[in-house]
């Protein structure tokens, strides 16, 4: 599973973009604030439409300008996970979780609800309502959800941003765990040194 | 208390208001949401339109429905060939004028719902595999309740109250379009009947205090866990 990305955005003031190719493993994706790297995951997972270039998963072509594809986000199948967790405030976690899996035709799931709960340690949150939760708790349900729907690879955009640094450990530890047990590709942007450090398998600077 | 066929009148104007709202409902949701959502040319010009019945006096509005779904209209003339449909004269006249009366307080009250949904959970949606016309259905949408529970009560209200555009366009008829407001228009002009006009004015009244506090409690509600708020 690799990653063959090219995306240029024109913004009035400057150009954001990003060309890399990458093979599986974890991806780093770092450089200074400004520079652009939520734009190039928004990107990736056709949230917004580049100017220009392609994006190709493994064997899928996601977006390419010069041949005119482009798949919507819903049918890209890249679990995205936000830096503020981003759970549906109406539906409970179990709710939560369950939302991109059962969007997933079963052919293309490849974890099942009990197996992520308890991969995540997920089992005594499942009644709680989104608000209730900590912010490292509500980033595993995100991280569950995202995994649940049967994604090809994974997108992070400062996971740890907004926690405080116990709830950083855990879930960095279920990150390293989903990039070695599960082996599933994941992009993952930040700007912290040291988690770059801990987590990537490669690294790639924009800006 | 009322009389028999004061009753009447009352029940005749829940009928009317109501179905005015309900019918009202699904255009309110729709305009709103593309206001909120969608850029398009002409975007200001629509908003205007769906604003002038706040605006326009409603004898106005009664004309112009009068004009477009009489019998001899574009409108009402087709509805009467193709479905035996009629409107001037009978409730369904009260209803529709009604709707259009409350349409822009609905679409508003939506609206203002709608724009409040934080769009980014919509991407978060995407991502997770719902298709647009989904999203809207299974995020959007109920976390506008609030809104649209606020635009039934407020387009209900509003309706209780229409007289100018129902009475130009759908009559003054008993039991048919004389709802609460038309029916103490109508007492007025018999010497001696304060009485009865002021029992239905009573009833006016408490039926648009009822609503409105019915607005209230429902908007706070509907919270999602402890401690949430929506609105």
């Amino acid at each position: 599973m690799s990653f063959d990305i090219d995306v240029r955005l024109r913004r009035r003031d400057r150009d954001i973009g990003a060309r890399f190719r990458s093979d599986g493993g974890l991806t780093v994706v770092t450089g200074p604030s400004g520079a652009g790297k939520t734009s190039v995951l928004m990107m990736i997972a056709g949230l917004i439409h580049p100017d220009a270039g392609h994006v190709r998963i493994g064997e899928a072509t996601l977006f390419d300008k010069a041949a005119r594809v482009d798949v919507p986000p819903e049918r890209r199948r890249l679990g995205y996970v936000f830096q503020d967790a981003r759970l549906f405030p109406h539906r409970r976690v179990l709710a939560n979780l369950l939302y991109g899996y059962r969007l997933a035709a079963p052919g293309h799931r490849w974890m099942e609800p009990d197996q992520a709960i308890d991969f995540l340690g997920l089992g005594n949150l499942l009644d709680r309502w989104p608000r209730s939760l900590s912010g490292g708790e509500a980033q595993r349900v995100a991280i569950g959800r995202a995994l649940l729907s049967g994604p090809r690879a994974l997108l992070m955009d400062e996971p740890l941003g907004g926690l405080d640094p116990t709830r950083r450990d855990e879930v960095m530890r279920a990150i390293e765990r989903i990039r070695d047990e599960l082996r599933v590709p994941i992009l993952y942007v930040t700007h912290d040194r040291a988690e770059a450090t801990r987590l990537a398998t490669h690294t790639l600077t924009l800006g | 208390m009322l009389s028999g066929d004061e009753w009447q009148i009352v029940r005749l104007s829940l009928w009317v208001s109501g179905i005015a709202v309900l019918a009202a409902l699904p255009l309110s949701v729709a305009l709103a949401w593309l206001l909120a959502r969608v850029r398009f040319p002409g975007k200001a010009i629509v908003d205007g339109v769906i604003h002038l019945p706040l605006v326009l006096p409603p004898v106005v509005i009664g004309w112009l429905l009068l004009i477009a779904f009489g019998l001899n209209g574009p409108i009402g003339s087709r509805l009467h060939d193709w479905f035996g449909v009629g409107f001037v004269f009978h409730w369904t006249g009260a209803a529709l004028a009604a709707a259009i009366m409350a349409l822009p307080l609905m679409v508003r009250a939506i609206r203002l719902s709608i724009e409040a949904v934080d769009p980014r959970l919509e991407g978060a949606a995407r991502t997770l595999g719902a298709g647009r016309w989904r999203t809207f259905r299974t995020v959007t949408l109920p976390l506008s309740v609030p809104g649209i529970v606020a635009a039934l009560v407020l387009g209900f209200a509003r309706s209780l109250g229409e007289f100018g555009a129902t009475i130009t366009f759908a009559g003054n008829i008993p039991g048919e379009t004389r709802t609460l407001p038309l029916a103490i228009y109508a007492q007025l002009q018999v010497p001696g009947m304060d009485a009865a006009v002021m029992r239905l004015a009573a009833m006016s009244v408490a039926l648009s205090l009822a609503a409105l506090v019915a607005s209230e409690v429902l908007t706070r509600r509907g919270a999602f866990g402890a401690g949430a708020h929506v609105l």
